[in-house]
């Protein structure tokens, strides 16, 4: 093992990934080495800093993240004429509520109805509105849904729990461009009398995805 | 390229597994390799195109098994090392070698809120209208090309009718190689599930594909 760490760094990281074959078996196989020698590479080398790492990864983790997507549709549900210009461009609407997104985005917002279903995949990668909901879930860019969720809508829905009726329509949406979708969920019933803020803590991600509907229960996912 | 990851209409993957309270990183170097392509993406020697081929140019077998960052990272290593901007020895030894110069990173802390707000941009200004009109009838190609493409195989062949029409954007399939962005006609195209998949798809059901204007013919 040859990397800029130094050896007692390894020693205190622990374990090695086993089983697992690699192209260049001089580099150490566990990724927390392996990425922290490509760290340290591109730091000495001069194209990264450190601290903008560190901005990055605590943007990602706690200041960009579905609860912006619950805002727009919780705004949606209470005033019609927001929806409108939402449905209409949404990549100009949501920059109304400002925190949510700063500059345009290529950004279409779907409505459910009790008779359309929609559902949001991207079959090539993982491309997901990371200014509404932040970072996708490890489902989302999994085999298993990427693959199933053009073919077979009605039993990856199954699979979250969602038996949808037969006369529904599903729309499956592949984000196979720079154009990113949101699914705007249908306002649960027993509703009525809540507040923006009281509706948007009921919109979890999933429903926004379009593999969950929004419950009174609220956000689980 | 017809690769492993365009994987719409596969079987076989397994089921779904959704994880409850998911964190954002399910490991801190997770979060390195996240962070280190968004910052190296600021040095300006690849784009959004290039990076998403580097990940489908890995080997078929090492994409289905490795995790989603272990692709990331095994996909920049790729980069940095065609773009010229480490060796192969330097990635070996771990040190930049003695003669290369410290460059400045081109995105420090303070600039990162800006950068985290301003997704790119890839509309561009059209130089012809649009050949299709919204509810024209329209055949994806059959076409099987080596290099990037945003043309799912499910889809090619298949006819649809444009559901809207997006603007002309950039180019994958040529900026992907860097060889420009030259901005086509993108539209969202309505495809019948049973015009994809047969008589067993449920017959109102359907798929939208965003398909640039070059990837369709009229039908």
């Amino acid at each position: 093992m040859r990397s800029g760490n130094g050896a007692e760094g390894r020693a205190g990281l622990g374990v090695m990934e086993e089983g697992v074959e690699h192209d260049h078996q001089e580099l150490p196989s566990d990724p927390t080495l392996r990425v922290m020698a490509l760290e340290s590479l591109l730091v000495e080398k001069g194209f990264v800093d450190p601290a903008a790492l560190d901005a990055l990864i605590d943007t990602y983790e706690h200041k960009i993240g579905p609860r912006n997507g619950a805002r727009i549709v919780a705004r949606a549900w209470v005033d019609p004429e927001f929806k409108k210009r939402l449905l209409a461009d949404a990549g100009a609407a949501i920059t109304e509520l400002g925190y949510a997104c700063e500059s345009r985005e290529h950004l279409m917002v779907i409505e459910n109805t009790p008779e359309r279903h929609n559902l949001v995949v991207c079959t090539l990668c993982s491309c997901y509105p990371w200014p509404v909901l932040g970072l996708p879930p490890v489902w989302y860019k999994s085999a298993p849904y990427r693959s199933r969720a053009v073919i077979d809508p009605r039993g990856v829905l199954r699979e979250f729990g969602l038996e949808l009726d037969e006369a529904v329509e599903i729309r499956v949406w592949d984000s196979n461009s720079e154009m990113r979708y949101l699914v705007l969920p249908q306002r649960p019933e027993g509703s009525e009398n809540m507040t923006e803020d009281e509706l948007a803590a009921l919109v979890c991600r999933d429903a926004m995805i379009g593999t969950a509907k929004v419950t009174l229960r609220g956000a689980a996912r | 390229m017809n690769g492993v990851h365009d994987m719409g209409g596969m079987h076989g993957m397994g089921p779904i597994a959704p994880e409850a309270n998911e964190p954002v990183f399910h490991a801190p170097w997770e979060g390195r390799v996240f962070a280190l392509n968004r910052a190296t993406a600021a040095l300006g020697k690849w784009n959004i195109d290039a990076s998403r081929h580097s990940i489908e140019r890995l080997p078929p077998a090492d994409y289905l098994r490795m995790s989603y960052y272990e692709k990331w990272l095994a996909a920049l290593v790729t980069r940095l090392e065609d773009s010229g901007l480490v060796t192969r020895a330097e990635l070996d030894s771990g040190r930049a070698a003695l003669e290369s110069s410290k460059a400045t990173p081109p995105l420090t802390a303070d600039q990162v809120p800006a950068t985290v707000a301003e997704r790119g941009w890839f509309e561009r200004p059209a130089n012809e209208p649009p050949r299709f009109a919204i509810t024209q009838a329209v055949r994806a190609k059959k076409v099987n090309p080596m290099g990037h493409t945003r043309l799912p195989r499910y889809a090619r062949g298949a006819v649809g009718v444009i559901n809207r029409i997006h603007g002309a954007h950039v180019f994958p399939d040529s900026n992907a190689h860097f060889r420009g962005e030259r901005p086509q006609h993108l539209y969202s195209v309505r495809f019948a599930a049973r015009e994809l998949w047969g008589a067993e798809a449920a017959a109102r059901d359907s798929v939208y594909i965003d398909l640039w204007e070059s990837y369709l013919d009229p039908a």
